[in-house]
């Protein structure tokens, strides 16, 4: 089997295609793994990660710890409101704390973009991203590609649009760089205000008009509205952006066309989509949390062979 | 780099038919035993064993599964390349069953303590036993032997054995490569 061309997983823009092929093929295999009666493979049984949360985190934290105990990596979990930090400790000290206690791997999730690859630079161990500020999300944007391939059999070709929060999203991007190394078309939609005034320059088609955006497209990612990240008010009302940009049974019927609805999570139930659209056959959401943990074994399996 | 036959197309053959005699004298009529080929190379001789059962000595419902021991492997990190993952096709219940293990070579031994952590995944069975083709004296790194074996061999350690299959290669053939 080839190897990673990384030695980190910072950002989906460093990988490449086959790279991302072969993290969906072994993903494929620990798939079966996790759906086995004893769901456990002892092949990082003598690797420590820790898991650093310098932002909150529920289900990709969740996701993590679990890929890492299926691989029977020893974890260490830590999280920046009961940390050091609050004492004025910088971050390359904190880590290289924890790596004096012999850790192999770093999973971190941090508010500012670039954390990862800053870290990367400055310590001896193997460094996934979990998350850094508005830049990237990796691990989301190979979860989402590999659960459009399960549904599709394959990437390449299908027209996907990104709803929401573009500005503010990491998945946002993270998913059309994933997206574009792997041949399919990108869309992005939501109102202007969200939306990076350059980002056409990324080579991805623009829309304002949902309708026009659905009509489009074979599947579409809704984000959710990041007020934790708006320090000014992007749109009239929570109300308002939902009529214009959620998605609802209605809407969904009357561009009769079959399709595939995918949401990062949280949901805000009722205003990027309704329950109606999120419970229904069209929805993948359950597929992707799946297929969460199997891609992140991957990846934390393949980085791991080159400890 | 020379290479010597140890076994032909006929002798194989002979072989494969006393092994599936071996294991029609111990498990009579399968009721209870599955076998299981171990990826890659293994399965060959599973599926030819299978067939042989089958078609010669009218063995009906015989249970074939494939597992693949990639991830239970104890060289991961220490040799250099990253070994391939295969498919683990295994659609039935293990638990209280009795298990044969099937592999082409055994050598080291080490694919088989993996493939005996690795079918714990499947349930608890009542035992598990060994057959293989060619059997390597003297280069065992741990306390494992079959319980039925094609062949015995004797090679030293640059020595590699090579088994050869129809479907793969074109012929039923064994060969001991000498780098």
């Amino acid at each position: 089997m080839s190897k990673l061309s990384v030695d980190h997983l910072l950002g989906i823009k460093y990988l490449k295609n086959d790279d991302i092929n072969l993290i969906f093929d072994t993903a494929d295999h620990f798939k079966k793994v996790i759906n086995r009666p004893i769901k456990k493979v002892p092949s990082l049984r003598d690797i420590t990660i820790a898991n650093l949360f310098f932002e909150n985190s529920t289900r990709t934290k969740l996701s993590f710890e679990l890929a890492q105990k299926r691989l029977s990596a020893d974890i260490i979990n830590f999280s920046s409101g009961q940390s050091s930090l609050n004492k004025g400790e910088t971050l390359i000290d904190t880590v290289n704390n924890i790596l004096s206690m012999k850790v192999d791997m770093i999973v971190m999730r941090h508010p500012n973009a670039g954390a990862a690859k800053f870290l990367s630079n400055h310590v001896d161990a193997k460094i996934v991203n979990a998350g850094d500020g508005a830049h990237e999300h990796p691990t989301q944007a190979l979860l989402d590609s590999y659960s459009i391939r399960e549904k599709f059999g394959e990437v390449k070709g299908k027209k996907v649009v990104i709803v929401g929060d573009i500005l503010h999203s990491r998945v946002a991007l993270s998913n059309i760089f994933a997206l574009q190394i792997q041949g399919a078309e990108v869309m992005v939609c939501g109102p202007k205000t969200l939306i990076p005034k350059y980002i056409d320059k990324l080579g991805v088609k623009v829309e304002t008009n949902l309708h026009k955006a659905l009509k489009w497209c074979d599947v579409a990612n809704m984000l959710r509205i990041q007020n934790e990240r708006m320090d000014i008010s992007y749109f009239p009302s929570t109300r308002e952006y939902a009529l214009q940009y959620g998605v609802n049974k209605n809407l969904l019927d009357s561009i009769n066309k079959d399709i595939t609805i995918m949401h990062p999570g949280p949901v805000n139930r009722g205003v990027e989509i309704t329950s109606e659209v999120a419970d229904s056959s069209q929805s993948i959401i359950l597929n992707q949390v799946e297929n969460g943990v199997a891609i992140r074994m991957a990846v934390i399996y393949l980085l791991a062979s080159k400890i | 780099m020379s290479q010597k036959v140890l076994l032909n197309n006929k002798q194989v053959n002979i072989i494969l038919h006393r092994l599936a005699c071996q294991l029609i004298e111990k498990h009579t009529d399968f009721s209870n035993t599955v076998l299981i080929g171990l990826q890659p190379r293994g399965i060959f001789l599973a599926q030819r064993l299978k067939l042989i059962l089958t078609e010669h000595y009218n063995v009906s419902n015989i249970k074939l599964g494939l597992l693949d021991i990639t991830f239970y492997r104890d060289d991961f990190r220490r040799s250099d390349k990253l070994h391939e993952a295969n498919s683990t096709e295994i659609d039935f219940l293990i638990e209280d069953k009795r298990v044969v293990f099937i592999d082409d070579v055994l050598y080291t031994g080490r694919s088989i303590r993996s493939a005996l952590t690795a079918i714990q995944s499947f349930g608890r069975p009542s035992g598990i036993e060994l057959l293989t083709l060619i059997d390597r004296r003297f280069s065992r790194h741990l306390p494992i032997q079959p319980d039925y074996r094609g062949r015995q061999v004797d090679a030293i350690n640059d020595e590699k054995v090579l088994v050869n299959w129809k479907e793969t290669k074109g012929e039923d053939a064994v060969y001991l490569v000498n780098n």
